[in-house]
C-alpha cells in the first residue's frame, strides 16, 4: 500500500487522530507521518520560499503590520485580494497587483532579484512602442561598444539603424 | 504519439544519450511562466475560470498557426488522467509535482516528441518549457522562445514595461525564465568536493539541487543547476552565463574521473564491475540501490571501463524503476518487497539482453 498522502513511498504508519471526539485514519509512510504529526501540534517550521517572501513582505518599510488590530486592510481594485493576503501568502493576485502594490514592489524585487528593471524579451504584438525603446537601448550599447574598439564602419551602421528605429518612434 | 503512450513508455527524447555532452550533462531543461491578461492568477482561480484560461489557450496552442511555429501539441486536462499516469508525467520530468494538487483546474499540452510541453493553471496560467539531451540550452530557449511566439500572436500577456512579464510570485517576474542542467557528478562526489563548488555556485545566481534527493542527498549523483534571479538579465544573458558554469563543472567533473582513474583505477573498476554484477543479478533491489548502483554503472560505460550496455539505457532505468512507473507496469498495488523484486526484474531483463 501507498502513502495516501504522498502516494510515492509505502505506507508503515497507521496514523489515528482524534479532534474534539472525531476520528480520522490514514496510512502514511514514516515522512509524512512525522510531517502530520508536527501539524497537529502546531509545530510545522513555516520555511517555505513564500513564507519567506511574506515575511520581507512584512519588514517592508510602508507595509502594514498586521497586528490583531490592524489598520483597514488595502485591496487590490481588480482582483480584490488584500494586501493582508498577500504578506501571509507571498503570491501576488493578478497582474495589475503589480502597479497597484508597485511602491512597496520594487524594495522586494531588488532584494530578490538585485534589480527591480526588467530588460528581457518584449512581445512582439503588445509591446511595440517599449519594443523599439529597449531596441534602441540596446542598439546605444552596441554602438559604444564599437566606438570603444575602433570599429568605425560598425559603429556608423549602428548609428544608422537607430535613427531609423528613433524615427519610427 | 499520444498522452496515453508517453505515460506507458519510459524512454522520452530528453534521455537521448548522444546529446552534446551527454557524458556528464544528462538533460537540460528551459521554462517560461506566461499570465494572460485580465485574469486573477491560477491560486485565485475558481473551477470555471480556470476552465475559461483552458479554454481560451487550448484552440491557439492547437491551431494551424503553431503546428508551423513550434510542431503539434496535444491538450490533456489533468482529470482525464488517472492518479498514477499523472504520477508518472512528473517522474519523466514532463510536468511538475504542483500540476498534481487541485488537478481538476489543470491541464498539461504535449508536442508530440515531449520536448516541448505547457503546464496550465499551475502556479502561473502557463508554463512553457523545454527538455532536451545533453547541454543544449540555447536550443531549450529558441523552442521555447517560438512556442511564447505562437501563443502571443493571438493571447494577451500580463505585462508591465517596468517590471515585464507578471507572475504570481514575484521570484519569476521579468523574464519568467528558469534554465537548469541537469548534471552527473559521480567523480566530484567520489572526491568529496561537491559541497564547496556548490557553496560557490550560489554566490553566482545558481542554485544547485540533488535530484529526486530528499534535502541535499542526490539519488544517483545526479544534480540541477540553474538561474536564481529572472530580472535584471536579458534572456540571453542568462542563458549564456548558465552554459559557460555548467562548462565550468562538466571540466572540474571530467578532471576529478581523469584523477580517480590514475589514483584509483582498481577501486574504481572494481566499482564499476560490482555494480554491473548486482544489477545484472539481482532479485530484489531498492529504489535508492538501483539508482546508486546504474551511477556507478554510467560512469564506468562513460569512462570506458565497462561495455555491453548504453549510457541512454541507464537513464531510461532510472525513470523506468521509479515507484508510480512500477505500478503502471503491473496496474496493482504492490508491496514495497513486490516493488524491488519488480525493479530488479527489469533492470536484470534490460542489462542481459544488452545493447539495444
Amino acid at each position: 500500500m501507498l502513502c495516501e498522502r504522498c502516494q510515492e513511498r509505502p505506507a508503515t504508519v497507521h496514523y489515528t487522530e482524534v479532534i474534539n471526539n472525531k476520528q480520522r485514519k490514514m496510512n502514511l509512510c514514516e515522512i509524512c507521518a512525522g510531517q502530520v504529526q508536527a501539524e497537529g501540534l502546531g509545530f510545522l517550521p513555516q520555511m517555505n520560499l513564500h513564507n519567506f517572501l511574506a515575511g520581507f513582505w512584512n519588514q517592508m518599510p510602508g507595509a502594514q503590520q498586521f497586528t490583531p488590530q490592524a489598520r483597514e486592510d488595502v485591496k487590490c481594485q481588480v482582483c480584490n485580494m488584500p494586501e493582508s493576503l498577500l504578506a501571509q501568502k507571498g503570491l501576488l493576485g493578478c497582474g495589475d497587483c503589480y502597479q497597484h502594490f508597485g511602491d512597496r514592489l520594487d524594495p522586494l524585487m531588488k532584494r530578490i532579484h538585485g534589480s527591480c528593471n526588467h530588460t528581457g524579451k518584449v512581445p512582439a504584438r503588445t509591446g511595440g512602442h517599449i519594443r523599439s525603446v529597449k531596441q534602441i537601448e540596446a542598439l546605444r550599447g552596441q554602438l559604444r561598444d564599437a566606438v570603444t574598439a575602433e570599429e568605425f564602419e560598425k559603429a556608423a551602421k549602428l548609428r544608422d539603424q537607430i535613427k531609423q528605429l528613433e524615427q519610427e518612434l | 504519439m499520444g498522452i496515453k503512450e508517453t505515460v506507458s513508455n519510459a524512454y522520452s527524447a530528453w534521455m537521448e544519450s548522444d546529446g552534446l555532452d551527454g557524458d556528464i550533462a544528462i538533460s537540460c531543461r528551459v521554462r517560461i511562466a506566461r499570465n494572460l491578461k485580465g485574469y486573477p492568477f491560477p491560486h485565485l482561480l475558481d473551477q470555471e475560470k480556470a476552465g475559461e484560461i483552458i479554454n481560451t489557450v487550448q484552440p491557439v496552442l492547437e491551431s494551424e498557426f503553431m503546428l508551423e511555429k513550434a510542431g503539434k501539441f496535444e491538450v490533456t486536462r489533468m482529470v482525464e488522467l488517472s492518479p498514477v499516469e499523472r504520477q508518472i508525467l512528473v517522474e519523466k520530468h514532463l510536468i511538475s509535482p504542483d500540476l498534481l494538487q487541485k488537478h481538476e483546474k489543470k491541464a498539461v499540452a504535449l508536442r508530440e516528441d515531449e520536448v516541448l510541453s505547457v503546464m496550465i493553471n499551475e502556479e502561473d496560467h502557463l508554463r512553457i518549457q523545454c527538455l532536451l539531451p545533453g547541454l543544449q540550452l540555447k536550443k531549450a530557449w529558441e523552442l521555447v522562445d517560438r512556442v511564447d511566439d505562437g501563443l502571443e500572436n493571438t493571447v494577451d500577456f500580463a505585462f508591465s514595461e517596468k517590471y515585464g512579464y507578471l507572475t504570481a510570485c514575484p521570484t519569476n517576474a521579468g523574464t519568467g525564465l528558469r534554465a537548469s542542467v541537469m548534471l552527473h557528478l559521480p567523480g566530484l562526489v567520489l572526491l568529496d568536493q561537491v559541497r564547496g563548488i556548490f557553496a560557490s555556485m550560489s554566490k553566482l545566481g545558481f542554485a544547485v539541487r540533488g535530484l529526486y534527493g530528499e534535502g541535499t542527498e542526490a539519488l544517483g549523483n545526479l544534480f540541477q543547476v540553474s538561474n536564481q534571479v529572472t530580472m535584471g538579465h536579458s534572456e540571453q544573458e542568462v542563458i549564456n552565463s548558465l552554459v559557460s558554469v555548467a562548462g565550468q563543472l562538466m571540466l572540474q567533473e571530467r578532471m576529478a574521473r581523469k584523477v580517480l582513474l590514475r589514483e584509483r583505477r582498481e577501486q574504481l573498476q572494481d566499482r564499476v564491475g560490482r555494480s554491473y554484477g548486482i544489477l545484472k543479478h539481482a532479485r530484489i533491489i531498492s529504489s535508492e540501490e538501483s539508482m546508486r548502483r546504474l551511477s556507478d554503472l554510467k560512469m564506468g560505460l562513460d569512462l570506458g571501463l565497462t561495455e555491453g550496455t548504453q549510457p541512454g539505457q541507464l537513464i531510461e532505468l532510472m525513470i523506468m524503476t521509479r515507484p508510480a512507473f512500477l505500478l503502471q507496469e503491473k496496474q496493482r498495488e504492490l508491496t514495497p518487497l513486490q516493488r524491488d523484486v519488480l525493479r530488479a526484474d527489469l533492470i536484470r531483463k534490460s542489462l542481459n539482453q544488452g545493447v539495444k
